[in-house]
């Protein structure tokens, strides 16, 4: 029976496979420390590209992300950032969004198996990295017309906020610092259940759960992608815990992921300090869409192992998964020469500019 | 001459948590049958994969911290514009 689960769930991991996964959780966590969260978009797509199965991937995927969100939450707490109260009461709705999304991924994987999940995982993705890359592109775009200086951020403010604002429930009123208003509890129940939700679908929550407290809930974005970290923890542990007493986390890929994840991470973090604030939109819009098509072009493929509309012949699977793998495979080499090339150029610089500084200084002791 | 004195690197606790670090993917990688068997259990097995990815992400992300300090790659420093 345990030989069945192992066999159809868990790949072998050889010598490339490991070095692959090291390389991927790299960039993931590359583009991850570059954009502030949600790198683990690459991840779940790059570990099915594998011949994982979705379920594992995205269940293997949490695992390696809860942990690091935890470090991250409490150092961001250090500087200030993090709204405690938002992520505790917005991961408590995740969570109950996380469960409802697990039940959901394990019903389809137990009716239709591994392609039935791989399927539902991928048209997810196809979807929200659809609608999310365009919008950062274009959001890209516009912030490099407008040039807006790298780390400032406004207080958000528009008709919904106000709204929102506006409504007062007696009884569910809780003030939150990093709004600086009191906002009914059960208006965040929504918020925090899509974030869970999608967490539980696709392994990244932050695609909901940041924009919802910027645009809806009125947060600066510096705090709610810091508060997202508490929500992402709150929630990772309990989904990871929830697929894992299923039986689905691979706790070997999570692990060769966090190998690579915890020196991207590391390192695009400090990329961000010697690049605007749009490059860093461009990089994330632009990795989505070339993983959108990527996840795209397997569709068909678990279609036809459904039997359902599709019927390729196995010339076409080979060449659509090469294909699919491929694509994959320059997103991750594009982000990663992207970030890199810029924290190059920006050592440079810096450099540049220090030897000049210190030239400038023994000149002015001269005299 | 003045001159910023500059941070010393972290260079013990990148050893130790650097050799840790080995150490742990070692035990992974040789022992793979047996992680694949206590992943699939499920149950209370669920915390097997748990708490390693706690250890793992504690000893690593010291390690990693500490190595790109050593390296010298720092975060560029905040400064008024000098022409």
């Amino acid at each position: 029976m345990v030989e069945g689960v192992l066999n159809s769930n868990f790949i072998d991991i050889n010598l490339l496979n490991a070095l692959y996964l090291i390389f991927v959780g790299f960039v993931g966590g590359l583009v991850s420390g570059f954009i502030g969260s949600g790198g683990a978009f690459i991840l779940t797509p790059s570990m099915m590209s594998l011949g994982v199965p979705g379920l594992v991937a995205v269940a293997s995927n949490m695992c390696h992300k809860f942990p690091k969100a935890l470090v991250g939450a409490i150092k961001r707490a250090k500087f200030g950032q993090v709204d405690l109260k938002l992520g505790l009461i917005m991961g408590a709705s995740a969570e109950a969004g996380v469960m409802f999304g697990a039940q959901i991924q394990e019903y389809i994987k137990k009716t239709w198996g591994n392609a039935g999940s791989s399927l539902y995982v991928s048209l997810a993705f196809v979807v929200i990295l659809s609608i999310v890359g365009t919008y950062v592109l274009w959001d890209a775009f516009k912030s490099k017309n407008q040039e807006i200086p790298s780390g400032e951020f406004e207080k958000p403010d528009n008709k919904i906020i106000r709204f929102i604002h506006s409504i007062r429930i007696p009884g569910t009123m809780v003030y939150f610092p990093s709004i600086g208003k009191e906002i009914s509890v059960l208006l965040t129940i929504p918020l925090g259940f899509a974030t869970g939700m999608l967490a539980a679908t696709i392994a990244v929550g932050g695609f909901i759960g940041v924009p919802s407290m910027i645009y809806i809930l009125g947060a600066p974005a510096l705090k709610a992608s810091a508060t997202e970290l508490v929500i992402a923890f709150v929630m990772g542990a309990g989904g990871s815990f929830k697929y894992a007493w299923s039986g689905f986390v691979d706790v070997r890929l999570s692990m060769l992921i966090l190998l690579g994840s915890l020196f991207g991470v590391q390192l695009g973090a400090i990329g961000t300090t010697y690049v605007k604030d749009y490059m860093i939109k461009f990089v994330m819009g632009t990795i989505m869409l070339i993983v959108l098509v990527s996840r795209g072009l397997m569709i068909p493929v678990y279609l036809h192992q459904l039997d359902v509309w599709f019927h390729l012949t196995p010339e076409v699977i080979k060449w659509l998964k090469i294909l699919s793998f491929a694509i994959n495979f320059t997103a991750l080499l594009t982000g990663c020469l992207i970030v890199l090339g810029a924290l190059i150029k920006g050592i440079r610089k810096e450099k540049a500019y220090l030897r000049k500084e210190a030239l400038y200084m023994a000149e002015e002791r001269k005299f | 001459m003045e001159r910023a004195i500059p941070k010393p690197k972290p260079y013990k606790k990148f050893l130790i948590f650097g050799i840790l670090s080995v150490t742990l993917y070692y035990l992974l990688i040789t022992h793979q049958e047996l992680v694949k068997e206590f992943c699939s259990k499920g149950k209370y097995y669920a915390f097997f994969p748990i708490i390693t990815a706690f250890i793992f992400s504690f000893v690593h992300g010291n390690f990693t911290d500490a190595f790109w300090s050593v390296l010298g790659v720092e975060p560029k420093k905040k400064r008024r514009e000098v022409k």
